[in-house]
């Protein structure tokens, strides 16, 4: 069915279309919508979950680990510092291998103070080892949430869903809003192998030393490297998951196609600008008006950034003449990390296009279109001349 | 008040493996056994990082025969809160979800998450094992630490600040049950955690655990200075419950009677060796006041 409403609204749908079974918030802007519809949802008995109205942060994320422990599907959502704060909880979750599924919806971090929308908060979470899904309208907000629970569960890896604080949070657009029953079929009920158990008790997270070590039935059991490379092997092997999964709800929802970036004009082009999120939509208003005027150029937006999709972003750009990043983020003292993460990716690629980056957009400062169109022709102009060093667009010095 | 637990009703059934890793002589040690005893079978612990995570053991080797999910340190009292969440979740009843951690988990990084837990509610139950510095990491000083303790960071001249009062904060909360107790007396310890077992919402308890190599004595002793503790009135075994406080156990005992004075509990420990006079003084004087109270 569809319907008009908010970024947020979109989320919390999807959550709740997804049956999760226990929710944990605290709010932040812009995520809050979010969280007060979950609370509606709940207290409305649409949703059969518990939603605990935690202190912070850090325990929405200690509700979720725990409850996930336990057995039971489990979500939470934040934004900026509370991600931030979250930061241990995030390391602790997937090295407890949880399918606990977050949106976060993107904001500048603080200091000073901003509200409003960049990405730095996602992209400086990205060596935690939880998988991150960008989404570039409401449609794909909703349909990443369903999807996410299943990729969790999957592969027990955690999933941030990640949207752009206000310029999806809090817009209004139209989604279709999947049928209950076919999301139901799509995503079976999470049934943990291991869980908290009286019955069948086990010590979670102990302490594990450097070294194997055998068990009391003589087996050796994994010391913690081995774990952790399990984990990494795992994130690189969910790629592929995911894109079956997706290829699934394309099947089913008739949507998707595009698990690891999502390609406009890209086919015959031979500059690409790249970017993550809802940017990478008001591009294609620049890219069509330079295709106007005869300048091949596409535009390509990275869905997925943890795992690094990189044998797809080398398939996308591979044979191209020149690549432009544009981050709302920014590794700072060295590069974006995006543009980083796509030159180590294409570094091995027989015909290596060259590349620059440009930082834009940081605590919300508008993106205009025609500056967006200045600094792509001027880039498609001079593309040899690209310095590696990134450049700031809009500055006002 | 139901029958009183003795050595000789006091159920055979262990809940820990013998031969742990904790010290020679280590409160929490008596503590955590007999505990476990009056939980039951039924029970999901929740455990942040403390010497009982040292006390469990090194993977894959376990110490406790329940389940139990290790927790990061300032989230235990969240995590429990999760674990009945999904209980609820799950319709899964009688099941008690405990959460078990040290002072400077509990009264330090751990209160934050403790007072939600609290304020909301929960059906869980929280015990805290006071050995009255941050023992794990070695006996650095907690806002648990007495006054003029010397720890590894107060190592001249004592801890200057005064005890936290972990237990009364948390009755501040107007939760239905706040009991302490003491490794001392672990079968007023059993009673306590059993008759939690059987109350709604949250229930705190705070046990004063004794630490041979953290309070500078030999580990035969803990018995005999968790008694002296009780006995010179320094700390008390009560219960609050239903906002209604009352002295239990030994320390209701000692109600009209005269106290031995607090220099023999300093006395027997190395922790108190910098004490001065008038702090002494100030201790015995803090005492008799809060026992003219009673």
């Amino acid at each position: 069915m569809h319907i008009i409403d908010s970024g947020n609204v979109a989320a919390a749908t999807g959550v709740k279309l997804s049956r999760a079974q226990v929710i944990a918030a605290y709010p932040i802007t812009p995520q809050t919508p979010l969280t007060e519809k979950l609370s509606e949802f709940v207290e409305s008995e649409e949703l059969d979950a518990q939603y605990i109205p935690v202190e912070s942060e850090h325990s929405a994320m200690a509700v979720c680990i725990a409850a996930s422990t336990a057995g039971t599907r489990t979500f939470t959502a934040t934004s900026a510092n509370g991600l931030l704060y979250m930061n241990e909880q995030l390391h602790w979750a997937v090295g407890a291998r949880l399918p606990i599924v977050m949106c976060v919806a993107n904001r500048g971090i603080g200091a000073p103070w901003t509200v409003w929308n960049d990405q730095q908060d996602t992209i400086a979470q990205r060596d935690v080892g939880w998988i991150q899904i960008y989404a570039n309208d409401h449609q794909q907000i909703i349909d990443s949430v369903i999807k996410a629970f299943r990729l969790a569960q999957t592969v027990s890896i955690p999933v941030m869903v990640c949207y752009d604080g206000y310029l999806l949070s809090h817009t209004y657009m139209p989604f279709d809003r999947p049928d209950q029953e076919k999301v139901d079929g799509f995503l079976p009920p999470f049934k943990a192998k291991n869980f908290l158990d009286p019955e069948n008790p086990g010590n979670f997270n102990p302490v594990t030393l450097p070294d194997v070590r055998p068990g009391q039935d003589g087996t050796i059991k994994p010391g913690y490297i081995e774990i952790r490379h399990r984990l990494q092997m795992d994130l690189r092997a969910s790629l592929e998951v995911y894109q079956e999964i997706d290829a699934d709800y394309k099947k089913d929802f008739g949507r998707g196609g595009h698990p690891f970036v999502e390609e406009y004009k890209c086919d015959d082009a031979d500059f690409v600008a790249v970017c993550i999120g809802s940017l990478s939509y008001h591009l294609r208003d620049v890219i069509d008006a330079m295709r106007e005027d005869g300048i091949p150029i596409g535009v390509m937006g990275v869905q997925m950034y943890r795992p690094f999709p990189d044998e797809a972003i080398v398939q996308a750009l591979g044979g191209k003449k020149h690549v432009i990043v544009f981050e709302k983020a920014l590794s700072y003292g060295n590069q974006g990390a995006l543009y980083a993460d796509i030159k180590s990716a294409l570094y091995n690629a027989a015909d290596r296009p060259t590349i620059q980056n440009f930082i834009l957009g940081l605590g919300g400062r508008e993106i205009k279109t025609e500056q967006l169109l200045a600094v792509l022709r001027e880039a498609c102009a001079n593309p040899g001349t690209a310095e590696d060093t990134p450049r700031w667009v809009g500055l006002k010095l | 008040m139901e029958k009183k637990t003795t050595i000789v009703n006091l159920t055979e059934e262990e809940f820990v493996y013998p031969g742990n890793r904790a010290c020679s002589g280590c409160g929490l040690s008596i503590i955590y056994k007999i505990g476990l005893k009056a939980l039951g079978k039924n029970t999901i612990l929740v455990v942040p990082p403390s010497c009982l995570t040292v006390l469990q053991g090194l993977y894959p080797v376990s110490t406790t025969k329940l389940p139990v999910v290790n927790v990061t340190f300032a989230s235990t009292g969240a995590a429990a809160t999760g674990v009945r969440g999904a209980m609820k979740a799950l319709q899964k009843e009688g099941i008690n979800v405990v959460a078990w951690a040290g002072d400077g988990g509990t009264g330090d990084i751990g209160i934050q998450a403790l007072s939600g837990a609290c304020e909301r509610g929960e059906d869980i139950i929280y015990i805290c094992y006071d050995n009255e510095a941050y023992m794990n990491t070695g006996v650095q000083r907690s806002g648990t630490t007495p006054q003029g303790v010397l720890t590894t960071t107060t190592p001249i001249k004592g801890k200057l600040q005064q005890k936290k009062d972990v237990p009364a904060i948390i009755a501040a909360h107007g939760i239905g049950y706040v009991a302490t107790a003491s490794a001392a007396y672990p079968l007023d310890l059993y009673d306590k955690v059993k008759k939690a077992t059987t109350l709604p919402g949250p229930k705190y308890i705070h046990v004063h655990s004794p630490c041979p190599p953290g309070w500078s004595f030999e580990s035969r002793y803990t018995i005999k200075i968790g008694k002296l503790a009780i006995q010179t009135g320094l700390f008390d075994l009560y219960e609050i419950e239903d906002g209604r406080f009352q002295l239990t156990g030994a320390s209701k005992k000692l109600m009209g009677k005269e106290r031995k004075p607090v220099t023999d509990y300093f006395a027997t420990q190395g922790r108190f060796k910098s004490l001065d006079k008038d702090l002494v003084a100030k201790v015995q004087a803090q005492i008799d006041a809060k026992w003219a109270n009673y």
